[in-house]
């Protein structure tokens, strides 16, 4: 694999949140670990799923590479460029080249702004485009995503939710980027609903060379959509593989546990699978557990995996692994 | 197996200021004894103002029930008076809610909100009520459950507080209980522990279930029979083995079609349902499903199909037998 087909490398990220305490004086009294070391790449085209449970940093590590939070530690390389050195206008004309789509299509538009004026403002901002050319730009947009153009003049509570998000992903397609990280962007729609938005990404992909960093915690879709997969836990990666070979062959007894958890439908196969049902709740991010972060809720947990951190290797070409249980 | 709620012509209205929404347009449902019934259906189809009305949980005004029975023991629950239903709500049907964090009260212990209704409906002592409350939480599989009781509900995670609701639920042995998106809020590892604790309690108490769900998958693994429903109307329903091998109704097939799942094996692209859920100001004289349906035919326009019969176990209702290879254009 050459190295300029990587789009994105991320290295060692790391993402502490300060816990505080006091009122003037500010004490720092702890951190949440929301993102710890994790390291993984895209490739230029491609749909890199990171799935994982609330809480598992999946979102931050996804706005820390955007640069939205500055990170703690460790390196974004975005073409070769790392993003967490650069700052002001350099890291502004980088930030063209990069966009993301929200959760909340309802929370993600400004309500007083005109549907226009909302797809149009990054052109603006972004000194792409003025005037006319503005409006023939948003017009052209609101037709790629499968919006009326002449949608243009209204405001965002009179679309519905997956209406919404068509003009989120507009907005996010307006400076042509190319990596969009979707951010859960189908988990506040209606079934129905999410496969237009679903099928909408994978042509926008084909149309316009797009790669995508899919953040997403419902399992089907993310193997739906993903080419690779990587399975977040508590803030690091547990495993990270091929779309088929993590859900063929999964490795970490997280990932096991977690595809055997949900559910498929149709009756003939749910009567007939073995569930691992995991004991217990995910430990609090503020003080993670010592060694490896899944051992207190992991069926195979040795005295190994309280005392090292288990390492991230290559266990077969292209699938990685962080266990120390797996040979 | 013994007929336990037998809901009929059930009609709901909202009375808005910006007009009549027409939430739940004459259901009818049957519930067996020890039954598990999976209503499935997209946010305002009327799935929980279907259940909440046969409880008569409907914030009155704006909402009213128009029109039907829901016979629960020879007695129909919306004719009786506010004090009966009182006993029967709680005690002989209970109910889960979707978020586990609003339904408490937070500022009542958690042994405090259990032992309520065992004072009330079984008339415990309380002593005799915090024992069994203890028992309930233990069942419901709650660590230290005789510390847990004097804690409050912010104490507790998402998914033991649901543990904790559903024990609620089942304190007074209630024969019927109804479960509202009981695990939506929920992760799917701690989803799946819920799912279990309510099939294994199902199974050794023997009451029945009534899942509201919008996930399909769920569905097939805990209900013995389906009901779909669209626009307030019940529009298919058959055994769950039946209705997904042999979806009748194109909203069904729509669903099913546009569900990735996690077993498929080639990258298929998925089928999506055009155009949006109707919004219910008015009644239609046609199919409500008709402006989306990809199988539409005129006669679909001008009435609007009844549930019927089609197959010994199957009930549809559409005017198209998608069966006969009629494919959308």
């Amino acid at each position: 694999m050459s190295e300029n087909n990587i789009l994105l490398r991320v290295e060692n990220l790391v993402k502490y949140f300060p816990i505080t305490r006091g009122i003037i004086f500010q004490k720092q009294v702890g951190a949440v670990h929301a993102v710890d070391n994790i390291s993984f790449f895209i490739r230029r085209g491609e749909t890199f799923g990171l799935v994982g449970e609330s809480g598992c940093g999946k979102s931050t590590t996804g706005r820390t590479i955007l640069q939205l939070y500055r990170p703690t530690s460790g390196h974004v390389y975005f073409d070769g460029i790392d993003l967490t050195t650069i700052k002001g206008q350099e890291l502004r004309r980088m930030r063209r080249r990069m966009q993301m789509i929200f959760q909340d299509p309802y929370a993600s538009l400004n309500p007083r702004m005109t549907v226009g004026e909302i797809v149009g403002e990054p052109l603006i901002i972004h000194g792409v485009a003025k005037g006319a050319e503005v409006r023939e730009r948003v017009e052209y947009l609101l037709s790629v995503v499968g919006l009326n153009p002449v949608f243009a003049n209204r405001y965002p509570h009179e679309f519905s939710g997956g209406q919404r998000q068509r003009i989120g992903v507009a907005r996010a397609l307006a400076l042509q980027p190319e990596l969009v990280v979707c951010d859960e962007p189908i988990s506040a729609l209606d079934v129905s609903i999410q496969a237009q938005v679903v099928n909408l990404l994978e042509d926008l992909q084909d149309q316009f060379g797009l790669t995508y960093l899919f953040i997403a915690h419902d399992l089907s879709m993310v193997r739906h959509i993903s080419d690779r997969v990587a399975v977040m836990y508590l803030g690091v990666i547990a495993e990270m593989a091929s779309r088929d070979e993590i859900y063929n062959n999964p490795l970490h007894p997280y990932t096991q546990a977690l595809l055997s958890a949900v559910p498929v439908p149709d009756p003939l196969v749910e009567e007939k699978r073995r569930r691992i049902i995991l004991e217990g709740d995910v430990p609090s991010p503020v003080n993670p557990p010592s060694g490896c972060r899944f051992r207190t809720r992991c069926r195979l947990a040795a005295e190994i995996c309280a005392e090292q951190v288990p390492e991230w290797r290559e266990v077969l070409p292209d699938h990685w692994v962080a266990c120390h249980m797996v040979v | 197996m013994a007929e336990l709620l037998e809901v009929q012509g059930l009609e709901t209205r909202f009375f808005t200021r910006d007009g009549v929404v027409h939430a739940v347009n004459g259901v009818d449902f049957r519930l067996q004894q020890g039954e598990t019934l999976g209503v499935v259906g997209e946010s305002g189809c009327g799935k929980s103002v279907t259940m909440l009305s046969v409880l008569r949980l409907i914030p009155q005004p704006p909402g009213k029930i128009t029109g039907g029975s829901a016979v629960f023991q020879g007695n129909d629950l919306l004719k009786m008076s506010e004090e009966e239903i009182r006993h029967i709500r709680g005690a002989q049907i209970s109910m889960v809610f979707q978020d586990p964090m609003t339904s408490f009260n937070p500022v009542l212990t958690i042994g405090r909100q259990l032992m309520e209704p065992l004072e009330l409906h079984l008339g415990m002592s309380r002593t005799m009520a915090r024992e069994r409350a203890a028992q309930l939480l233990e069942m419901v599989g709650i660590p230290q459950a005789r510390d847990r009781l004097n804690d409050y509900p912010h104490q507790f995670s998402g998914g033991m507080r649901q543990r904790v609701m559903i024990a609620m639920a089942l304190s007074c042995n209630p024969q019927i209980l109804i479960a509202d998106e009981p695990t939506t809020a929920l992760d799917v590892t701690i989803q799946a522990q819920i799912v279990e604790l309510v099939k294994k309690l199902r199974d050794e108490i023997g009451m029945a279930v009534i899942w509201i769900t919008h996930d399909l998958g769920i569905i097939a693994g805990i209900a013995h029979r389906v009901v779909v429903m669209y626009a307030g109307y019940i529009i298919e329903e058959a055994p769950v083995k039946e209705l997904y091998g042999n979806p009748q109704h194109p909203y069904t097939l729509g669903l099913m079609g546009s569900l990735p799942r996690l077993d498929e094996r080639e990258r298929r692209r998925l089928v999506s349902i055009d155009g949006l859920p109707p919004i219910l100001y008015e009644l239609p004289n046609y199919c409500p499903f008709a402006p989306r349906c990809a199988y539409v035919i005129e006669r679909c326009w001008n009435e609007n199909p009844p549930l019927v019969q089609r197959s010994v176990d199957h009930k549809v209702a559409c005017w198209v037998d998608v069966a006969e290879g009629r494919r959308p254009a």
